[in-house]
């Protein structure tokens, strides 16, 4: 998608500011940021110091205020909202805290989502859910619903479907926020694997010291600022 | 089609709330449907009606009589074809709950006039040689269970006892059945000459007149023409058009199409709001998983095509099954024969169904399809944390 020199994620400059009533809010300031391709990068912070919004930023879910936002090549702060969710759907994949699962589909038809915007055929289709089962190991469990899933193997559905049409990036929002240790270091090394074994480039939000010491790179988010190491 | 498992997975999302709409919707269409039979049983006669026929009346009501003699006058009005009289005759079989209509008419003039009530040559020749001869439709055939070759008896409060006679005998020698669907196949006719004969009073009068013309844009100039033939007389007359008697008679009880329109326009009033308040409902508890669809790529005019697929299935699921039923409980047979002579599910009724249940579909999900492509990821995904 880029050339090897180049970072597969180029922020240049980017502010973001909300406006709430009267203020304005100031959540990104200035943020320069590079990622290269085949990277895991854990992005750190206190509530608040704007994370998730970069990542929406990064995931073309929200426009920055001003600046400019590469990925792979694509200026992703001007397409039009067409265009982003069709470059969503190409290029990013997301994994969610609460892992935001369709209760009304079984774990199959969760992960075939995202195939459903694809040309892919029914067998296809079928084919490729199948690899993404694999790669998290959970097939045997693919026809069972939401609700008769443990926390641990929702979210492993979860990533199932971010991963299945093969994406560019993953992004996660604190992936193991709502598991329990053990629930989550499985998580993790499925993320490490996804990274290390298929070179997934992998964008992490989490509050976890424990989780981000499995990334190769930490960044510290406070104040709108990106940093190398935590602020006191 | 491949999006037809999410749209189905949003409408069993909440099954008891799916169903209690879906459950509004059938009613309301079950209900439309009858209503749309009742109208055309009553306003059955004006769609049936011929162009080319007037109907001559008395000028003061349609219980007046008028002379037998005026047939031959009618018949000398310019641009008549043909003249036949009706007469009501009110006979009673058995019990007055048993009602159906039953006329004397002249045979030959009758059934060259009415072509729509279709006798066998064989059938009409025994009407022509039996003196008490009577010919009936088949829905009051199957529903009195009568043959050829049974003799009926009848009471006539109207006309009183036949001289002679304790009763009105007839033998059925023919029974005839509809050209159209629709035509009414409720009724009797029996010789005018056995009746005419047999009465004990008003002898050579008739109830009405049906008049064919040679030209039906000259109809209201020839009714003119035999109205002024008649005026200043003891038996004037007034003359009109066959679609336009049948409305005036079948508006006696009042204005049937109003009727219908406004109960059918309360019931989709209220349908739009039930349907529109679970698309409305249903889009708003699935915000998290809207969101989610189009962060994995869902485009806004996606999302909106799915809502509003999902608003007209449960619609047209509602709406076509309401219109099955009504269609199979009709068919099954005529629940009041001795009010409504014809109750039949216009196909007009049934087209006109299945274009209302898409457009309560359409509109009922246009508000929440709109919210839905107008929601904000972002936001969206924060109200599921």
């Amino acid at each position: 998608m880029n050339a090897s020199s180049q970072p597969l994620v180029s922020i240049h400059n980017v502010t973001r500011t909300f406006t709430r009533g009267a203020e304005n809010v100031h959540v990104l300031t200035g943020l320069e940021l590079a990622v290269a391709d085949g990277e895991f990068l854990a992005l750190m912070g206190p509530s608040g110091s704007g994370k998730s919004t970069l990542l929406n930023l990064i995931g073309g879910l929200d426009r920055p205020t001003a600046g400019s936002l590469a990925i792979g090549g694509d200026r992703v702060d001007q397409l039009s909202d067409r265009q982003l969710a069709a470059w969503r759907a190409r290029h990013i994949g997301f994994v969610f805290q609460f892992y935001n699962l369709l209760p009304a589909l079984n774990a199959e038809r969760n992960v075939e989502l995202p195939l459903l915007l694809t040309g892919l055929n029914k067998a296809e289709r079928r084919r490729h859910v199948a690899a993404a089962f694999e790669a998290v190991g959970l097939t045997h469990r693919a026809k069972h619903f939401p609700r008769t899933l443990s926390g641990g193997e929702q979210q492993r559905v979860g990533i199932a479907r971010a991963i299945v049409t093969d994406p560019t990036l993953l992004l996660c929002d604190e992936p193991t926020g709502d598991l329990d240790r053990k629930s989550g270091d499985e998580i993790l090394t499925l993320l490490q694997s996804l990274n290390r074994d298929h070179g997934k480039t992998i964008i992490m939000v989490t509050h976890d010291p424990h989780a981000s010491a499995r990334a190769s790179r930490t960044v510290y988010l406070d104040k709108g600022q990106l940093s190398n190491t935590p602020t006191a | 089609m491949k999006f037809l498992p999410l749209v189905w997975a949003g409408l069993k999302r909440k099954k008891l709330r799916s169903a209690l709409t879906f459950l509004s919707i059938f009613i309301a269409f079950l209900l439309f449907a009858f209503l749309g039979a009742l109208k055309q049983a009553l306003g059955g006669g004006v769609s049936m009606a011929g162009l080319d026929r007037l109907i001559v009346r008395h000028k003061v009501s349609l219980i007046q009589t008028l002379p037998q003699s005026y047939k031959a006058r009618i018949q000398g009005v310019a641009g008549v074809t043909a003249v036949c009289h009706q007469t009501w005759f009110g006979g009673i079989y058995q019990d007055p709950k048993n009602f159906f209509p039953n006329m004397p008419v002249e045979p030959e003039d009758f059934c060259a006039m009415f072509p729509e009530f279709v006798l066998s040559d064989a059938e009409k020749q025994a009407w022509l040689n039996t003196r008490t001869g009577a010919v009936i439709g088949r829905s009051t055939a199957k529903r009195f269970h009568w043959k050829i070759g049974d003799r009926i008896a009848l009471r006539a409060p109207i006309w009183g006892e036949p001289i002679g006679q304790s009763q009105w005998e007839f033998d059925i020698v023919g029974i005839f059945d509809g050209a159209k669907k629709g035509t009414d196949t409720s009724q009797m006719f029996f010789r005018y000459d056995y009746f005419e004969e047999a009465r004990q009073r008003d002898k050579g009068q008739v109830g009405w007149y049906t008049v064919r013309i040679s030209d039906p844009d000259a109809a209201s100039k020839i009714a003119t023409a035999i109205d002024q033939e008649f005026a200043n007389s003891p038996f004037e007359t007034k003359t009109e058009a066959e679609g336009a008697f049948a409305q005036g008679f079948a508006q006696q009880i009042g204005d049937i199409g109003s009727i219908v329109m406004a109960v059918v326009g309360a019931v989709f009033f209220t349908i739009l709001l039930v349907a529109g308040n679970t698309m409305v409902q249903s889009v708003r508890e699935r915000s998290v998983e809207l969101g989610v669809l189009k962060a994995i790529g869902f485009s806004n005019r996606l999302v909106l095509l799915l809502v509003l697929i999902e608003s007209c299935c449960i619609a047209t699921l509602g709406g076509f099954s309401g219109l099955g039923m009504a269609w199979l409980i009709i068919a099954s047979g005529n629940p009041i024969p001795s009010l409504l002579p014809v109750f039949i599910l216009p196909t007009q009724t049934l087209a006109s169904g299945a274009v209302l249940a898409l457009a309560l579909g359409i509109i009922a999900g246009a508000l929440p399809a709109w919210q839905a492509m107008r929601l904000r990821i972002a936001e969206a995904l924060r109200r599921g944390a």
